[in-house]
């Protein structure tokens, strides 16, 4: 299955490669992040690299592009090795980026941006009108427009990255690295980001697309490397493959699409969402009329394109956020503008909340074990009845949680940042169900987590739902949300598009619905 | 380079501070040598002034409990992640606190009673001074560094203001209160020892030693111990999480900064019912500011906050024998000292980490080796 | 009127006085915090300055090598400072207390250990350091009413320091929003890894900027003793390098709001010497402890938003790492 030795690029045509990657290793303190990744792109090619979060194509990235300096291996451009030791070497050798995170200046104009590190002169005013002359010719040949005195704050993410990809090409960059560079953009936005890739590679542009998403290396990518554990697993001709064998080479055996599980058996209606909306402090909406129910013993998933309202009903439902319009029944408890509510009372009100970001929301990664399994239960008996936390009391329900859950290492006393993704989610997983919530709120239960882990998992979820729990599931992986939802509703930017019932639902109409483009009209 | 190994906990705790100690009094020694005196013997002095003289250890114990109080103040605000640099305003307002109590109540009360509400007084008043910049942190989101910097500024101003005016006392010049009654003076370790039939010589050592270690206790308690402290943690580590866990933020913080306020303003028991026996003006003489590298030397634990107390109330009592013994050199040392331990154990605490981690690793890896051959 | 008019005149002579080293340590200030870096060692910086400055001039009678000496100093002090807060990535408000009473403590030590003057210097002559520079015309101008009293009392016969402070402000704001430097300076201070993948190095530019304030540092410690003052008293910044902190925050790190914050502050200070102890009508005696107290409440309330809203560049005080 795995084959280190073939490099698509390098065989054939006389012309070295654009890019070759020689034997990059990278070790982060204990985590070896790359381990002697080798690849080969040809020159005006479009190259994906993937493989899931963590693999390591990020951290290869910013070593291609002198954020992070390898451990040993070489990079070699038209067939000189090249030492990268800074973004400064970078830009000399040809190569821009456009990070994941844009590298921009929010209070800054577009203008300035651009010109941010190609000044011309010590003074300002000569690059200036050189620099609007650029992104004038730059506009025109990419159809990239974007307004040179507008604040970056103030466009969309799709216009700002139009930005990042200006100031990754100004100064004439042959290769362009794009790191998830779709992950917050609309469908429609991406089809014009591949537009202007496209056009870039018909002027000899070399582009390196990183992603998770096998849709879009399928869509535009000539050749492919999978990157696995951060190690190469396979180079492929796009044209000679297909998302099965990419999907396989990325998490190393056949992928679990169906989750067993028996018809669900709904019971009363326990959460209600009607008309509820909220918006950010400047009065942006970020919800805007939502309604839905979910009965006892059912899932209602949640798709959507990451960034279209999922985290903020996430943080309206467990009472992180406030609701601005519409009202919010939870088991027969009304929340609304007037009567508020904080997840204190909604922990009170037998509502679990499984956070998207476990690092941020759900633990507290200097605390031990012990200490993050009472993190929101702190004052209720586990922590025992004393005026003081019972120590033992607090030690001794974090190891039944971790042996109910498979917690490992099974030590208590370990700080929360010593425990392995998975380990991290169970923990949290089991703090929030063992208290047999009602209502459990769910987002991304798997992100980061490895694939023993999502199983148990996934059986932990269902189990739940047939005991009787309304839960809300929200996930970037359709195939999560198909394999577990009872019915799905489909958000972008911030509104509901439809709810489906599972059976009716699939990658298409889903992905369509993602798109904005309501259920009725799809079907 | 790769990245170094990470440093294992006791080197961490122990070896680290000892390492950042001896760097900084060893560049002080080269300052004292460049001066033109013998550091070693200056060492000397200062450990004799600190320690061996009659009466120096009463006196050293005295500085101790100023840099008990104060690092507490830091040290709480610090596990709630906030840098509190108001010690000395806090300080300053609670020695008003406790003052105005004595001055009203020690003419007619006992010291049993008297001494109580002078230390609930000066708390209150601390905490009232500490409770407004956490306020302003956590609800309206100014940066507490720089308020607490500008509450020392204000606050000096009030007691300019208070001691040269409303407070001043009948025909003085100097500004400084009437004297407290003697219900409103705390009684010296002397005589109380003295009581016991223990001679000691006198010394400015009160019961406020006593309270700085009861206090110490209590802070172990109310950090690791209780609910509150789970929370001021929490928030301290992560306060998204603390927001999701059902922890009103703000309002913890603003509890922290009352407490810290709280534990400042004790301060001033020791040096004003303790030792002045009325409110002069600049009693908190930068105690709040050493606080904070206590604090630092302390890693914010009662046990360290301890250990580091005793070094810096050791530097202040030893640093004064300095002006007998030399020429050159004069109490103004410790000022150096101090700003050395505070830079080198704070600032660049950890530049010899990286180092410190590959030796250790490779003297692990040594002793493995030689296992196996 | 005239007798007012003379009154005032002398109060805003004493403000240009007073400000002269707060606009100085503004401006370094602004520099520093704008490139990401807090200084709340603007303070140390400058009594360094004031020291070094004044033992050179003692020593070799020269005030223009003094001030470079004190320059020299202060630039040191500030790679101090650098070294902790940008090389080893330490905590900037630590780094800045520490050289605060470090610079206390080693002025005086040096001082005793020198001159054996209780940690001051000897007082100056006044050839060893700077005098008033009265500008031409003075004599001429002199009998026209108002105008030659303007001219004698306010526009002419200051410091030589002084009248650079007032030049360091359009310089300044010159640098910040008109060059290259100043470009990635403000950039820095916001998102430093933006600077970075634009392939310039953050810890140089940073580096640049913490100099730049102790070079400005140095001339106001300079103006200090050898300026405004005849030699070198401990603690002899008494908390102006504080105070140019609150008028950087009150400009909103803009130099010229952050001058003008310098000029009101100078302002209140040299009000209230004037009116200590007089009597006001309709208020009574002067509250001249409230008015030096004011530069510090007004910044806490406009950091607490009550007047405006001053925000900090977004990466101040954090470390930047790739």
């Amino acid at each position: 299955m795995v084959d280190h030795h073939t490099h698509p690029a390098s065989s054939g045509s006389g012309h070295p490669p654009a890019i070759e990657l020689r034997e990059i290793s990278k070790t982060f303190g204990t985590v070896r992040a790359n381990k002697a990744i080798s690849m080969a792109i040809g020159k005006g090619a479009i190259h994906g690299i993937v493989g899931e979060n963590g693999a390591g194509k990020s951290t290869l990235m910013n070593i291609l592009y002198g954020l992070h300096r390898a451990d040993s291996g070489d990079i070699l451009i038209d067939g000189q090795i090249t030492p990268i030791h800074s973004s400064a070497d970078a830009i000399r050798a040809g190569i821009g980026m456009v990070h994941q995170h844009f590298m921009l200046v929010p209070n800054f104009t577009v203008l300035e941006n651009v010109m941010l590190g190609s000044e011309g002169s010590p003074m300002l005013k000569p690059g200036v009108g050189e620099t609007r002359a650029l992104l004038k010719t730059l506009g025109e040949e990419f159809d990239m427009h974007v307004d040179p005195d507008a604040l970056i704050e103030d466009l969309p993410v799709g216009l700002q990255q139009r930005v990042e990809i200006i100031k990754a090409v100004k100064g004439g960059a042959r290769i362009l690295i794009l790191d998830e560079p779709t992950g917050v953009l609309t469908p429609g936005e991406a089809e014009s980001l591949f537009k202007i890739l496209r056009r870039m590679k018909q002027d000899g542009v070399t582009v390196i697309l990183i992603t998770h998403k096998l849709s879009e290396i399928m869509a535009i990518t000539d050749t492919v490397t999978v990157i696995r554990g951060g190690e190469v697993v396979g180079h492929r001709k796009t044209a000679d493959t297909n998302p099965e064998e990419l999907a396989e080479l990325m998490v190393g055996r056949k992928v679990l699409l169906r989750v067993d599980r028996g018809a669900a058996r709904p019971g009363a209606v326990l959460l209600e969402a009607d008309g509820l909306e909220c918006h950010a402090a400047d009065g942006r909406p970020l919800l805007h009329d939502i309604d839905f129910q979910i009965r006892a013993g059912e899932i209602l998933g949640i798709a959507g394109v990451a960034g279209n309202g999922q985290t903020e009903l996430l943080e309206v439902l467990s009472g992180l956020r406030p609701v601005d319009k519409g009202r919010l029944v939870v088991m027969n408890r009304t929340v609304t503008r007037q009567s508020r509510t904080d997840p204190e009372q909604m922990r009170q009100a037998h509502v679990g909340h499984i956070p998207e970001d476990r690092h941020r929301h759900g633990l507290v990664l200097a605390f031990e074990a012990r200490e993050n399994a009472v993190l929101g239960f702190h004052k209720s008996s586990v922590t025992g009845e004393g005026a003081l936390i019972d120590q033992q009391a607090m030690t001794a329900h974090c190891l039944d949680l971790m042996r109910e859950f498979d917690v490992r290492p099974p030590n208590p006393n370990l700080s929360g940042r010593n425990f392995s993704g998975g380990n991290q989610q169970k923990l949290v997983i089991a703090r929030e169900i063992d208290k047999r919530p009602r209502v459990l709120i769910v987002g991304q239960p798997t992100r980061g987590v490895d694939i023993g882990a999502i199983e148990f998992i996934h059986k932990q979820l269902i189990r739940l739902r047939d005991e009787g729990c309304a839960i809300l599931l929200v996930s970037v992986e359709l195939e999560e949300i198909l394999g577990l939802s009872d019915r799905i509703m489909v958000m972008n930017a911030g509104r509901q598009v439809g709810i489906v019932p599972c059976e009716e639902a699939d990658e298409q109409t889903l992905g369509l619905m993602m798109a904005g483009i309501r259920g009725s009209d799809a079907a | 380079m790769t990245a170094p190994p990470p440093l294992p906990k006791w080197a961490d705790l122990f070896v680290l501070p000892v390492i950042n100690l001896l760097v900084a009094f060893f560049i002080c020694g080269l300052i004292i040598l460049a001066l033109g005196e013998n550091p070693i013997s200056a060492l000397v002095v200062m450990v004799k002034g600190a320690f061996v003289y009659p009466g120096s250890l009463g006196y050293t114990l005295y500085y101790t409990t100023n840099f008990i109080f104060t690092a507490l103040a830091v040290a709480i605000a610090f596990h709630a992640m906030m840098f509190n640099i108001g010690g000395e305003g806090q300080a300053a307002l609670g020695g008003l606190g406790g003052g105005l109590v004595c001055l009203w109540l020690a003419p007619s009360l006992p010291a049993g009673i008297v001494l109580p509400l002078a230390i609930l007084g000066a708390a209150a008043f601390g905490a009232a001074w500490g409770v407004v910049p956490g306020y302003l942190q956590a609800r309206r989101g100014s940066h507490i560094v720089i308020t607490t910097i500008m509450f020392n500024f204000i606050a000096a101003s009030l007691m300019v203001w208070l001691l040269g005016g409303p407070l001043l006392q009948q025909g003085q010049q100097s500004p400084q209160t009437e004297a407290f009654e003697p219900a409103g003076q705390m009684p010296k370790m002397h005589d109380l020892l003295g009581g016991l039939g223990i001679e000691t010589t006198s010394s400015p050592l009160n019961l406020s030693f006593v309270l700085a270690l009861l206090v110490l206790v209590g802070f172990w308690v109310l950090i690791w111990r209780t609910r509150l402290g789970y929370e001021i943690r929490t928030v301290g580590h992560n306060p998204d999480a603390a927001h999701y866990a059902g922890i009103n933020v703000p309002r913890t913080i603003i509890v922290a900064m009352a407490i810290a306020g709280g534990l400042a303003g004790l301060m001033s028991i020791n040096e004003l019912q303790g030792v002045q026996h009325r409110v002069i003006l600049d009693f908190t003489a930068g105690y709040g500011f050493t606080g904070i590298a206590v604090a630092l030397m302390g890693r914010n634990h009662p046990i360290g906050i301890f250990l580091a107390s005793l070094l810096f109330g050791a530097l202040y009592q030893g640093g004064s024998e300095l002006d007998f013994e030399f020429q050159s050199i004069t109490r103004d040392m410790v000022l150096l000292i101090q700003g050395m331990i505070i830079l080198f154990s704070g600032a660049l605490a950890y530049m010899f980490n990286p180092p410190l981690a590959r030796f250790i690793a490779r003297v692990a890896a040594k002793r493995l080796e030689a296992r196996h051959v | 009127m005239s007798e007012f008019l003379f009154q005032a005149l002398l109060t805003l002579d004493g403000t240009v006085r007073v400000a002269t080293p707060l606009i100085l340590c503004a401006m370094a200030g602004m520099f520093s915090e704008r490139s990401g870096v807090i200084d709340i060692s603007l303070e140390g910086k400058l009594l360094v300055g004031a020291f070094v400055a004044a033992t050179i001039a003692y020593f070799t009678g020269s005030p223009w090598l003094a001030v470079f000496c004190a320059i020299g100093a202060s630039v040191l002090v500030a790679l101090i400072h650098g070294f902790a807060c940008i090389t080893h990535r330490g905590n900037q408000v630590v780094s800045g207390l520490a050289i605060n009473i470090l610079a206390a403590g080693v002025t005086v030590v040096v001082a005793i250990a020198l001159f054996r003057q209780g940690g001051q210097t000897p007082i100056l002559d006044r050839g060893d350091r700077f005098g008033p520079m009265e500008f031409w015309f003075v004599e001429t101008l002199d009998p026209i009413p108002m105008l030659g009293a303007v001219y004698r009392e306010f526009i002419s016969g200051h410091n030589p320091i002084t009248y650079l402070a007032l030049l360091v402000v359009p310089a300044s704001a010159y640098l910040l929003y008109r060059t290259r430097f100043g470009l990635r300076l403000r950039a820095v201070g916001e998102v430093p890894a933006a600077v970075d993948t634009a392939g310039v190095s953050v810890a140089w530019l940073r580096y640049r900027a913490v100099l730049l304030a102790g070079v400005l540092c140095g001339i106001a410690g300079a103006y200090l003793s050898i300026g405004q003052g005849a030699g070198f008293v401990p603690e002899m910044s008494a908390g102006k390098g504080y105070i140019a902190l609150a008028a950087v925050i009150f400009g909103k790190w803009r130099p010229v709001p952050a001058f003008l914050a310098c000029l009101m502050f100078g302002f209140l200070e040299a009000l209230s010497a004037r009116l200590q102890g007089i009597d006001l009508p309709l208020i009574g005696e002067a509250p001249t402890h409230l008015m030096l107290a004011l530069p510090y409440i007004m910044t806490v309330l406009l950091l607490a938003g009550f007047i405006g809203r001053a925000s900090p560049p977004a990466a101040i005080g954090v470390p930047y790492t790739k």
